[in-house]
C-alpha cells in the first residue's frame, strides 16, 4: 500500500445556527493513495460539500467551524498549517471544482484572467505569459484559447464547467476535489465532461474526490468509494467490493434505489424516512431509525468502525464479526 | 457602444419636451400673477394690464408656450420679470457653482459611504459594523438645513476654520459639499453594505478563494467590481435627489447657484427663470442617467452586451 496523498482523522465540522449545533460532519476518516479517485457518495445534506469545502479550509466561518481532525496531505496536517501556507496549497496543491458552473465564474471577469491568476499567484508568471499558459489550459478543455477574453455569459453550461476544470488544473494539483462536477449539466453534457475530467486525471496523473449522489459517476470514475450518511462515513471500501456486495444496510438501500431498465417500476425500493435532525445528537447509530435490520443496541450504542477484509463498516451487524461469515468474509478485526 | 450613447442622447429631446409642457403648464396653476407680485399690493388695475400684455401673458397658454419653444429652441429662454436679464444667461454664470456643488458631494459620498458599507460587510456584526450602521441611520435621519446650522455652528463660530457663507474659494465649498453629501453617504453606505455581503456569499468568490489568490485581489478584483453596480444606481438616483437639496444648501450658505435663483424666481413668480432653471436640472439628470448607463456597461459586461 502507497503512503496516502491525503489522511483524514476523526475530523468534525459544526454550523453554529440559531436554533443550535448543526453537526454537518461526525468524526470521519477518508484516505487516497496518490492517484487514485475516491469517490464521496451520500445524498443531499450529509455532509460531502462541508467535507470538501474543511480540506480546503474554506467552511465559512461563522457560522462553520471545524472542530477536531487532521487532514495529513503530503505530510503536513492541513488543519493547524497557518492561512498563509494554506493559501499556497489552494489552487495550487489541491483545487476544487465546484457543483454549479453558472454561478462558480465570476460574471464580470473575462475567463482567461480567472484562469490565469491562479497561475499568477502560484507560479509567479507575469502577466502575458499567464495569460498564454490559460490559453492552454482552455485548448485542453477543447474551448479555441481565442476565446479568453469573453466573458462567462457568453458560453454555455458545459463549456463554464470545462472553463471551471481548466482553471482547476492550471497548476497542476496533485488533488481534485469535484464537488457534484456534473450535477446542473444536461445528461448528455455530462458524459462529455466527466470523460474529459478522467482523459486530464490520467495525463496530469491526478488524485481525485469525486463527490455525488450519482452511483453511475463513481462507477465511471472512482476506485474507491466512501458512502456518507448525516455526516458519517458509514462503509468505505474498494469499488469492486462495494459495488458488487454492499455491506452497510444504508449502502444497500442505496442499490435498491437504482431503477433497473428490466424490471417494473414496482420493484424500486426507496429507503423510507428522512435523514435524522443535525440539530439533534444521536446517541446510537444515525441509519438507526430507518434501518430495516436495526436492533435495539443500535439505538443506544453509537458502531465504531469495523474492518471487514479491507473495507471499514460503521455498523453493529459487522463489528462482531458473525455477519461478515454469513457473507463469505474471512478477515474481522476492529478498526 | 457609441451608437448606443447617441441613441440615448436622441432620447433626451422627448423627455425635455416632456418636463418643459409639465413645467410650463404648472407653474401657470398656482394662483398670482406675476405682474401682480411686481407691482406690489397697491398697484392699480390698469398698470397691472398693462404689463400683463407687455410680457405676453394675456395670451393663450398654448400660444405662451409655442413662443417659449421657439426661442428656446434658439437657445432664448426669455428674459427674467424682475431683473430683465437673459434667463440663459443668468443661468450659465450659476451653472458652475451648482454643478461642482452637486458633482463633488456625490464624490465625496461615495468616497465616503462606500468604505464605510465595505466595512460594515466584512466585519458584519461586530462593533464597526454596528458603528457603521449608526452613521448611516444617523447621516440618513439628520436634516440637511439643520445639519448644514450646526456644522457652521462648529467650523465657523466654535472653531473658526471655515467661511460660514458665501463663494469664491474652496473654503466656501467645503461645508455646503458635506451637508449635500451626508444623506447620500448614509444611503451608499447602507446600499455597499447589502451589495458587498451578498456578494462574498456567492459561489465565484469561493471560487475565487479555493484558487489560492490574495485576500486583496478577491476583495477588489471579484467583490468591489460586482458590489459597485447596484451602488452606481444608488448614487445616480441620490444625484437627482442631490439637485433637490442643492435648493436648500444654497440659500443656507448664501452660494449664488441655479438653486438660489429658482427658490428667488419661485417666489416671486418669475416664469421664464423658473422654466429655465428647470429645464438645466432636468438635463442634468437625464445627463447622469445617461452617465450611470455607461458606467453599467464598463462594470458588467452581460449589461454591455445588451447595448446595442
Amino acid at each position: 500500500m502507497n503512503t496516502p496523498l491525503l489522511q483524514v482523522r476523526n475530523l468534525s465540522v459544526v454550523y453554529r445556527t440559531f436554533e443550535g449545533v448543526l453537526r454537518a460532519v461526525n468524526g470521519i476518516d477518508l484516505d487516497l493513495e496518490a492517484g487514485r479517485t475516491l469517490g464521496l457518495v451520500g445524498e443531499s445534506g450529509a455532509g460531502k460539500t462541508t467535507t470538501a469545502l474543511s480540506v480546503m479550509r474554506l467552511v465559512p466561518t461563522p457560522p462553520g467551524e471545524i472542530v477536531s481532525g487532521s487532514a495529513t496531505f503530503e505530510g503536513r496536517d492541513l488543519m493547524t498549517l497557518p492561512e498563509r501556507e494554506m493559501m499556497r496549497i489552494r489552487g495550487n496543491r489541491i483545487s476544487m471544482i465546484f457543483q454549479d458552473p453558472m454561478t462558480s465564474l465570476n460574471p464580470v471577469l473575462p475567463v482567461g484572467l480567472q484562469i490565469s491568476e491562479a497561475l499568477e499567484a502560484h507560479q509567479k508568471l507575469g502577466k502575458a505569459e499567464a495569460a498564454r499558459k490559460a490559453g492552454q489550459m482552455l485548448e485542453k478543455v477543447q474551448i479555441p484559447a481565442q476565446r479568453l477574453q469573453e466573458y462567462p455569459h457568453e458560453f454555455s453550461g458545459g463549456m463554464r464547467q470545462r472553463v471551471v476544470i481548466a482553471m482547476a488544473l492550471a497548476c497542476n494539483p496533485r488533488l481534485i476535489i469535484a464537488d457534484e462536477p456534473t450535477t446542473a449539466l444536461d445528461v448528455t453534457i455530462q458524459i462529455q465532461v466527466l470523460e474529459l475530467m478522467k482523459e486530464l486525471r490520467n495525463e496530469f496523473g491526478t488524485s481525485m474526490i469525486m463527490i455525488t449522489h450519482d452511483l453511475g459517476v463513481v462507477g465511471e470514475v472512482c476506485d474507491r468509494v466512501a458512502v456518507m450518511y448525516a455526516g458519517e462515513i458509514v462503509e468505505d471500501g474498494d469499488i469492486a467490493q462495494i459495488f458488487d456486495q454492499p455491506m452497510h444496510p444504508y449502502t444497500v438501500g442505496l442499490f435498491k434505489c437504482i431503477p433497473n431498465i428490466e424490471e417494473p417500476a414496482s420493484t424500486i425500493h426507496p429507503i423510507r424516512g428522512m435523514m435524522p435532525d443535525p440539530l439533534v445528537p444521536m446517541p446510537g447509530c444515525c441509519f438507526e431509525p430507518r434501518c430495516p435490520e436495526a436492533t435495539a443496541r443500535c439505538a443506544t450504542e453509537r458502531p465504531g468502525g469495523a474492518l471487514v477484509d479491507g473495507r471499514r463498516i460503521r455498523c453493529h451487524l459487522y463489528a462482531d464479526g458473525k455477519r461478515a461469515f454469513a457473507h463469505g468474509r474471512e478477515t474481522v478485526s476492529h478498526a | 457602444m457609441i451608437r448606443y450613447i447617441l441613441k440615448r442622447i436622441a432620447l433626451l429631446i422627448p423627455i425635455l419636451l416632456g418636463v418643459s409642457i409639465l413645467i410650463f403648464g404648472v407653474i401657470r396653476l398656482a394662483p398670482g400673477d406675476p405682474a401682480e407680485v411686481m407691482l406690489g399690493p397697491t398697484a392699480e388695475r390698469e398698470d397691472i394690464e398693462l404689463l400683463r400684455e407687455k410680457l405676453g401673458l394675456n395670451r393663450p397658454i398654448v400660444v405662451q408656450y409655442g413662443i417659449f419653444l421657439k426661442n428656446a429652441l434658439q437657445g432664448d429662454l426669455g428674459r427674467s420679470i424682475k431683473t430683465n436679464n437673459p434667463v440663459t444667461e443668468e443661468l450659465l454664470q450659476r451653472f458652475p457653482a451648482t454643478i461642482t456643488l452637486a458633482f463633488s458631494s456625490i464624490v465625496l459620498a461615495l468616497l465616503v459611504g462606500f468604505p464605510l458599507g465595505m466595512i460594515a460587510a466584512l466585519k458584519q456584526n461586530t462593533v464597526w459594523d454596528a458603528l457603521s450602521s449608526f452613521l448611516a441611520l444617523a447621516g440618513f435621519s439628520i436634516p440637511n438645513f439643520w445639519a448644514g446650522l450646526m456644522l457652521m455652528l462648529l467650523f465657523s463660530i466654535v472653531v473658526p476654520i471655515l467661511p460660514s457663507s458665501g463663494y469664491g474659494s474652496w473654503k466656501h465649498m467645503v461645508l455646503p459639499t458635506v451637508v449635500l453629501a451626508i444623506q447620500t453617504m448614509a444611503v451608499i453606505a447602507r446600499m455597499t453594505r447589502s451589495s458587498v455581503l451578498e456578494i462574498i456569499r456567492q459561489d465565484y468568490v469561493r471560487t475565487a478563494r479555493a484558487k489560492g489568490i490574495a485576500n486583496k485581489l478577491v476583495l477588489f478584483r471579484h467583490i468591489v467590481r460586482n458590489a459597485l453596480i447596484p451602488v452606481v444606481t444608488i448614487a445616480g438616483l441620490y444625484f437627482g435627489h442631490s439637485l433637490g437639496g442643492v435648493v436648500i444648501t444654497e440659500t443656507i450658505f448664501s452660494i449664488p447657484g441655479i438653486g438660489r435663483l429658482l427658490v428667488d424666481a419661485i417666489r416671486s413668480q418669475d416664469y421664464p427663470v423658473v422654466q429655465g432653471g428647470i429645464l438645466v436640472f432636468a438635463l442634468c439628470v437625464g445627463v447622469v442617467n445617461l452617465v450611470v448607463d455607461v458606467l453599467y456597461a464598463f462594470l458588467d459586461p452581460r449589461i454591455k452586451a445588451q447595448y446595442r
